[in-house]
């Protein structure tokens, strides 16, 4: 048993439910999930789930409704002020007006670290996305994949213990997708940091993950949890081995069965 | 390598020169388009202007009037040279003495006048610029200002200025007689603020409104705060809204700076000049007309003034095409 503060999350009992005009909706209820310091966590479900909704949470984006939320044993305020999660959304988000270099030094520029150190990081980073010969360029003379892992390098700058990441390859396509993928598994291995990731994919969920966290929408809730620790490195070669499909039919099984459940439940 | 920008190999280099190359000369050719229009455009007014004036009747023309000057109802305007002087004389009026013997020439003085009034116009544009920038952001930090405010601010902008005018005026005096000293010139650029802050305001309230959910959900996620988000993320996200804000803020100014002047008889400024030259119109018809093109100069200076703005400020405007 960990005792709370080494877990990167530990959420208990959460739930959100989001006032509208038809009366409430319930977001999501009873999710119970631990996130262990270097854990590499998919949360995967439909639209509508609550995948994204969690995450938000855990980022204190939005405060939950119930329950009791900490990350690595500080409330989910305390570790937003404290800069202990970096983020990364499906959009790149990145500032138009400023350059590569720049957009990825923001969270640095913001916690005013010093310009020596921060060009420093800045330029660590940038080689660790393998960016380096860009760092002078502006956010639109970049494609789509160049500028997610911009914003997976700005996610990385304050070297957080956590990060939390929504569907960042959602908009690319699958051959960036896939080599965005081994690069970030490159990057979590290397820096040590717990991942909480919430993507639509199912191969790229267990391509990445330690667990799997199944969720079903109506109300948002975690109905499964799958585990998909590969028992060798994360290269191609996983993509292609046994194991893999047989992760993959595990969770694509797992997901498939809760509409079921649903009905069982009517 | 789908994402990866192709390396500037020689041929892609030659081709890309040829396309800068091709892109310089058509913007070359845009810009000739756009000036020849303008010219054009002025050429077309004066051929309007000198066409109406051999065509269109001496005495104009009038409907219901009893035969007395100034009865009835002008359909069409009268044509002879105290209504309507050549555009020649126009422009030689404006080298010639401005009121005889050795003054200057006219154009000199009304460039002197507009230079003055030019310079209440930017004060106004000025002030307007602060108080419009401080109510659009006090109106997007709070909710509360904007829904108490914003109707006042649409309604100052009905108050006719002409009317307007006298009171700052009195105001100032007031003022001045309390002590604390009041140059007419402030009512001026006071007045010219007046109807600069209003598109400023509306243009700062819009564009600080303006980032994606997005943005703000990443500047809170950086744990930035009001301040850091305003100047990081808010500000640079407004400039594109607030280019024609400004734009249109220089126009006002401009145009507020002359009533004013007018309204208050303040002397020195082309303003008072224009009324002054009118009033002698029928003895030196063209005269009036160096100051009205005074004025035209003078808001082609303030947008121009403006737009040099926008070329310092390109970096905010910037797009980011691929998300």
């Amino acid at each position: 048993m960990t005792i709370s503060s080494d877990l990167a999350v530990r959420a208990s009992g959460i739930g959100k439910v989001f006032p509208s005009a038809g009366g409430e909706v319930t977001a999501l209820t009873g999710v119970e999930l631990e996130v262990a310091a270097g854990e590499f966590v998919s949360l995967i479900g439909p639209s509508g789930c609550g995948k994204s909704t969690l995450l938000r949470l855990i980022a204190d984006l939005d405060s939950a409704t119930s329950g009791d939320l900490t990350l690595y044993g500080k409330t989910a305020r305390r570790a937003r002020l404290d800069q202990d999660y970096g983020i990364a959304f499906q959009q790149a988000a990145l500032l138009p007006w400023l350059t590569v270099a720049a957009n990825i030094a923001l969270p640095l520029d913001l916690h005013r670290w010093p310009k020596a150190r921060r060009d420093a990081r800045g330029a660590e980073l940038a080689e660790l996305v393998g960016l380096t010969d860009f760092t002078g360029r502006y956010p639109d003379q970049l494609s789509g994949g160049m500028q997610q892992r911009v914003a997976i390098a700005r996610s990385l700058a304050a070297q957080p213990k956590l990060l939390l990441m929504d569907e960042p390859f959602g908009a690319l396509d699958e051959m960036t997708r896939e080599r965005l993928q081994s690069e970030l598994a490159r990057i979590a291995a290397e820096t040590g940091a717990a991942v909480v990731f919430v993507t639509h994919s199912i191969p790229e969920a267990v391509f990445l993950s330690d667990r799997v966290v199944v969720m079903s929408p109506r109300p948002g809730r975690i109905t499964d949890v799958i585990d998909t620790r590969p028992g060798r490195p994360r290269d191609e070669a996983l993509r292609e081995s046994p194991e893999f499909f047989a992760r993959v039919t595990a969770v694509r099984e797992a997901l498939h069965g809760a509409p079921v459940l649903r009905a069982n439940e009517r | 390598m789908t994402d990866q920008v192709v390396a500037p190999g020689t041929a892609a280099v030659v081709s890309e020169e040829r396309v800068a190359r091709g892109i310089r000369s058509s913007r070359g050719t845009v810009l000739a388009v756009r000036v020849a229009w303008g010219l054009a455009g002025v050429a077309a007014v004066i051929a309007v202007w000198e066409l109406y004036k051999f065509f269109g009747p001496a005495d104009g023309v009038t409907v219901g009037g009893d035969g007395s000057a100034g009865s009835g109802v002008i359909l069409l305007p009268r044509t002879h040279d105290r209504a309507m002087p050549h555009v020649w004389e126009m422009i030689a009026r404006m080298f010639a003495p401005t009121s005889g013997g050795d003054t200057p020439p006219l154009v000199v003085s009304v460039a002197a006048a507009a230079g003055t009034t030019l310079g209440l116009a930017a004060l106004g544009w000025l002030i307007g610029v602060v108080v419009g920038s401080l109510l659009g952001v006090a109106m997007q930090r709070w909710r509360l200002v904007e829904a108490g405010l914003l109707p006042w601010i649409v309604v100052s902008q009905i108050v006719p200025l002409i009317a307007f005018a006298p009171v700052v005026n009195a105001i100032g005096t007031q003022v001045d007689r309390s002590g604390f000293p009041w140059p007419p010139w402030l009512s001026v650029a006071l007045i010219a603020s007046y109807l600069a802050f209003f598109p400023v305001a509306i243009g700062m309230l819009r564009g600080l409104s303006a980032p994606d959910a997005l943005h703000l959900d990443l500047m809170r996620a950086t744990s930035a705060g009001w301040w850091q988000t305003l100047v990081r993320l808010r500000l640079p996200a407004a400039v594109p809204h607030l280019l024609p804000a400004l734009r249109l803020a220089a126009a006002s100014a401009v145009v507020g700076a002359v009533v004013a002047e007018v309204s208050i008889g303040l002397r020195g400024g082309i303003g008072r000049m224009l009324i002054q030259l009118a009033g002698q119109a029928s003895s030196d018809p063209a005269a009036p007309w160096a100051p009205t093109f005074g004025t035209v100069v003078m808001g082609l200076v303030a947008a121009g003034g403006v737009a040099l703005i926008g070329v310092a400020l390109h970096r905010f405007r910037r797009g980011e095409d691929t998300a």
